[in-house]
């Protein structure tokens, strides 16, 4: 997890130090703001990272001598097929047109997308099909 | 359905397996047959068959996209070619660039390429975030229709080019339906684009096999790590700029219209911090394809894998403090510091290069055809990228800014990239994902008329360039000269037309008569390639120690193992320490 | 250092072109040479990679079932082509910054035509869809083309004195163009909101055409104009003929401000937009 949160870091730090350099040079703003962004945008999971692997046991997918078998146990939840992202999609789409072709699509894509997100909820916590 | 995936703490109960043995698919999975059909296409959650479903959809989009650069140069052949009217030219040429650069060649690599081939590569059984895997599918499909909705409404589809500079893109100078479908589709699929980053990264730092350590990762899942960080810092800044110009355009704001007191370069400074890393979100996928491919076929490990994941670092993080060399001539970016990153980045991209042939010196190479590819993809963006050099000069781009120069460069980098080293990466593991192969024959044919055409085509549009003709023109003096070589350009890209035909037919060939590929056809060297062909779901029944960067090789050729460990000293498997132990199996109740 | 070589034999005529103009400005001449340079060492350079890698290609072809040796890294080699990539980028930007500077470099303009060395003719380019205005605010003159003979006429046509500096200020009227002249070697945005400004010395008498490489609209694709570079007396009796025929500059004050409608008659090429 260590060298996860390291390699994130760089990254913050990296930028840190370009937009220092870049405003320093230029005075430009919008450069600037997007290298800060890019600055917080490594810093801030790459610190949860550092937190978080101080205070977590090492993983065997972090140790070069584990075996297949000390990964073991449960790997997570994943579920085998849902429709709910597809509906969740449509929704996005229609979301989309009612930008360009006008607001009677707002409807439809509401509700695709609130169904979708009922859909999607009860599924995670029935675990089962939905 | 959900299922609880588990390892269970099972040790080699039926001694080292080869991995050329067919895999019993774990009959304990009765979630394994889901729904089939149309309603599996539409449901599956598994990254093989979203991973599939992307590529069978960017290549759609590249045929299209395809078929409309051979539109444009036919309209070229001819001084005042008439095929098409100036305004379809002009919607030709953005839709051209649109559907290739947003639509093929990023959702190909990291949509398509990355999540079929990620999780293998690190012993996952899936994608960390599933069911958003499949939501990002969905919005990269949305997306793709309504670009294309562009040609079917009043005024036709967007045309300003895929840079869409401000205030061309203004609704004074384009109004219509179409301008606004592009912003929305490039909306749709920028979000999914972003999930599909957030995703790659959550699943490569959680879902490794144990003993898969970050430095034995297979070159191809770093980049494409790298490739999903560089998303996360570029695609929402587009969607930024592309909510700023629709506010423009709708909302009455004045953000990049000087009339109304805007800054219309903030579209450029804005545009391009999201463009120049897209340009490495749709390379480094690519090298990381070459990085897999040249060191199965010389028989080797890669040369220098820390140095190529340096590389790969390092290129990332300039790649995005170089975005105002598009914008030199714009005379108000700071050139020297602009010059000086671009500069830059020719190093580490000059390592990778290095380490390839590295990699193949004193080797066994066998030209099969993705090796053959990646041999293409080598020596044609060796040419992109020495023009590319060029242009981070500010002086020289005053020079070739905005001519064919650019067109070539920008071409070569790109074809080289998407289209060489991603069939490479194609051909590779077509085995994998459909448990057939490819023809051979077929597909040196593909190859050669591909890079026969290659040539053809760009080489006299970087003359072109110099001979001073503007890119995105629909026409161009008879008196200029220039008509000779854009013939010929356009002769070059009919044979790569062309040359794609050999593709669809073997493709075609494989489907009606398949040749069993086995697991493992080209004695591989990732994890992907000790599953079965096509790999069940959840990927793995069984997995060998992880020992280096390549432990199928390792486990098949114990005698030849990895030298030098990437670990340093104290891991314990120095050469001939050993065979590995039997193949443990892995995977679910 | 490869770039340096053919840098330091500057006058002797060893410059290969590759294809470019070798500048009618001395701007242009300067970034030719860079060019030129630069060119040729990234032939040499990516000579060698293509010869390395065809080696390889050739040499290594698989000819047994012998494993080769698994060896994957080796730290001298690999310094030695980071820290060389590296030194040959910091000559060639160190080339790049002083052609740089030589090329954007701008004199502040003359009070008097007789003061030497400075631009004596300013000129102000404005840039629109889909044409160009020159104005030289000081002569009162102004010239104005737009799309009007079809594809092959050449646009309006700006006038500059051989052998001195003129100063193009350069503005854009709606959106962004680009000012580019072939044999200049050079180009730059008319962008809107922004000032431009930049010296031309054309060095040789002649007629330079130019285009608009900024894709801008429908008819970018015929957005020329002509630069025509004649003896100091040529130009002045060409001035004294335009003040005669009185084309002159439109209102005073921003040349951005007066420009042409934009609903003035086009008489467009065959190709006309489909809607």
């Amino acid at each position: 997890m260590r060298l996860e949160a390291r390699i994130l870091i760089f990254i913050g730090i990296f930028f840190a130090i370009i937009g220092v350099i870049y405003w320093y040079l230029s005075y430009e703003d919008s450069g600037t703001v997007m290298l800060a962004a890019a600055a917080i945008l490594g810093l801030l999971p790459g610190g949860y990272y550092l937190w978080w692997s101080r205070h977590m046991k090492p993983r065997p997918s972090d140790d070069p001598e584990a075996s297949i078998g000390e990964g073991s146990g449960t790997v997570g939840t994943f579920p085998g097929s849902s429709i709910w992202p597809f509906v969740m999609g449509m929704g996005a789409f229609f979301v989309g047109l009612s930008f360009v072709f006008g607001i009677w699509f707002v409807p439809v894509a509401a509700g695709l997308l609130i169904g979708a997100m009922i859909g999607a909820t009860v599924e995670s916590r029935r675990g089962g099909e939905v | 359905m959900t299922t609880l995936v588990e390892r269970p703490d099972l040790t080699s109960p039926d001694g080292p397996r080869r991995p050329d043995e067919p895999v019993e698919v774990d009959q304990h999975h009765p979630h394994h047959e889901g729904p089939t059909g149309l309603l599996k296409w539409l449901t599956s959650t598994d990254h093989k068959v979203i991973g599939l479903s992307y590529m069978i959809t960017s290549l759609v989009l590249f045929f299209i996209a395809g078929v409309m650069a051979l539109i444009i140069r036919g309209q070229l052949m001819d001084p005042h070619g008439t095929l098409v009217s100036f305004q379809t030219y002009n919607e030709l040429f953005t839709m051209h660039g649109s559907l290739m650069l947003y639509l093929f060649a990023g959702p190909f690599a990291f949509g398509g390429l990355a999540n079929y081939v990620v999780p293998l590569q690190i012993g996952a059984p899936d994608m960390a975030f599933p069911r958003l895997n499949a939501l990002s599918y969905w919005l990269y499909l949305s997306g793709s229709i309504t670009m294309l909705l562009g040609f079917f409404v009043a005024g036709g589809a967007a045309d300003f080019g895929w840079v869409a500079y401000a205030p061309l893109s203004e609704a004074v100078n384009s109004p219509g339906a179409g301008a606004d479908l592009w912003i929305v589709a490039l909306a749709l699929t920028g979000f999914s684009a972003i999930f599909t980053g957030v995703n790659l990264v959550a699943t490569i730092f959680y879902l490794r096999a144990p003993g898969m350590t970050m430095f034995r990762m297979p070159i191809f899942t770093w980049n494409m790590l790298v490739t999903a960080i560089l998303i996360l810092i570029a695609f929402p800044v587009l969607f930024a700029a592309l909510l700023l110009l629709f506010c423009d355009r709708h909302f009455g704001t004045h953000i990049f219209t000087v009339q109304g007191g805007g800054v219309p370069v903030l579209w450029q400074n804005l545009f391009w911090f999201f463009g120049h890393p897209e340009v490495y979100i749709l390379a480094l996928p690519f090298f990381g394809v070459v990085t897999d491919v040249i060191p199965v076929f010389s028989r080797k490990p890669v040369f220098g894998y820390r140095g190529m994941v340096f590389a790969t670092m390092t290129i990332a993080a300039l790649s995005t403090g170089v975005w105002a060399h598009h914008m030199f001539t714009t005379g108000v970016v700071l050139l020297p510091f602009f010059s000086a990153m671009s500069y830059a980045i020719a190093v580490p991209t000059g390592i990778k290069f290095f380490n390839w042939i590295g990699t193949m010196w004193r080797g066994q190479i066998t030209f099969r055809t993705p090796m053959l590819f990646s041999v293409g993809f080598m020596l044609v963006f060796l040419f992109g990228g020495v023009t590319g050099v060029l242009l981070a000069s500010p002086p020289v781009d005053f020079m070739v800014h905005d001519t064919y120069f650019v067109v070539a460069h920008f071409h070569q980098v790109l074809v080289a990239t998407t289209v060489f080293a991603g069939f490479a990466g194609f051909y590779f593991w077509y085995p994998k994902m459909f448990g057939r192969m490819l023809r051979e024959g077929l597909g040196k044919l593909h190859f050669w008329f591909l890079f026969i055409g290659f040539w053809v085509t760009y080489m006299p549009q970087y003359v072109l360039g110099l001979w001073g003709m503007p890119r995105r023109v629909a026409s161009y003096p008879a008196t200029a000269g220039w008509t000779t070589l854009n013939v010929v350009s356009s002769i070059g890209a009919f044979i790569i037309g062309f040359s794609f035909l050999f593709f669809l037919i073997n493709v075609f060939v494989s489907w009606r008569k398949p040749v069993p590929a086995g697991s493992n056809p080209w004695d591989g060297h990732g994890l992907e390639w000790f599953t079965s062909s096509p790999p069940p779901h959840h990927n793995y029944t069984h997995l060998p120690p992880v020992r280096s960067e390549r432990p199928t090789w390792d486990y098949n050729h114990p005698e030849h193992r990895t030298l030098v460990t990437h670990e340093g000293p104290g891991s314990g498997s120095g050469p001939g320490e050993g065979a590995p132990a039997g193949a443990e199996p892995v995977g679910a109740r | 250092m490869a770039v340096g070589a053919p840098l330091l034999l500057a006058g002797c005529n060893a410059y290969p072109s590759y294809f470019a103009s070798s500048g009618a400005t001395t701007q242009g001449h300067d970034t030719f040479k860079l060019w030129s340079g630069m060119m040729t060492t990234g032939l040499i350079i990516g000579g060698i990679v293509v010869l390395l890698i065809l080696w390889a290609v050739f040499r290594y072809r698989r000819k047994s079932d012998a494993m080769p040796r698994q060896f994957h890294e080796h730290v001298g080699i690999e310094l030695l082509y980071t820290i060389v990539p590296i030194i040959i980028v910091a000559f060639l930007f160190v080339f790049t910054v002083l052609t740089e500077n030589e090329v954007d470099a701008t004199v502040p303009l003359a009070a008097t035509t007789t003061a030497s060395g400075k631009p004596v003719v300013d000129i102000t380019v404005t840039a629109f869809q889909w044409g160009w205005r020159f104005d030289y605010p000081h002569l009162d003159v102004g010239v104005v083309g737009e799309l009007k003979n079809g594809p092959d006429h050449h646009g309006p046509q700006m006038v500059v004195p051989v052998g001195e500096t003129v100063q193009i200020t350069l503005l854009s009227a709606d959106v962004v163009h680009g000012f580019y002249v072939r044999d200049f070697d050079f180009s730059r945005y008319a962008l809107p909101g922004v000032t431009n400004i930049f010296d031309l010395h054309v060095k040789h008498a002649g007629t330079y055409f130019g285009q608009c490489t900024q894709f801008c609209g429908l008819y970018h694709s015929e957005m020329f104009f002509s630069v025509k570079a004649e003896s100091p007396a040529a130009f002045h009796s060409w001035v004294a003929t335009e003040v005669r025929d009185g084309h002159v500059l439109g209102p005073t004050g921003n040349p951005a401000t007066n420009i042409p409608p934009k609903s003035s008659p086009l008489q467009p090429s065959n190709n006309a937009p489909k809607s």
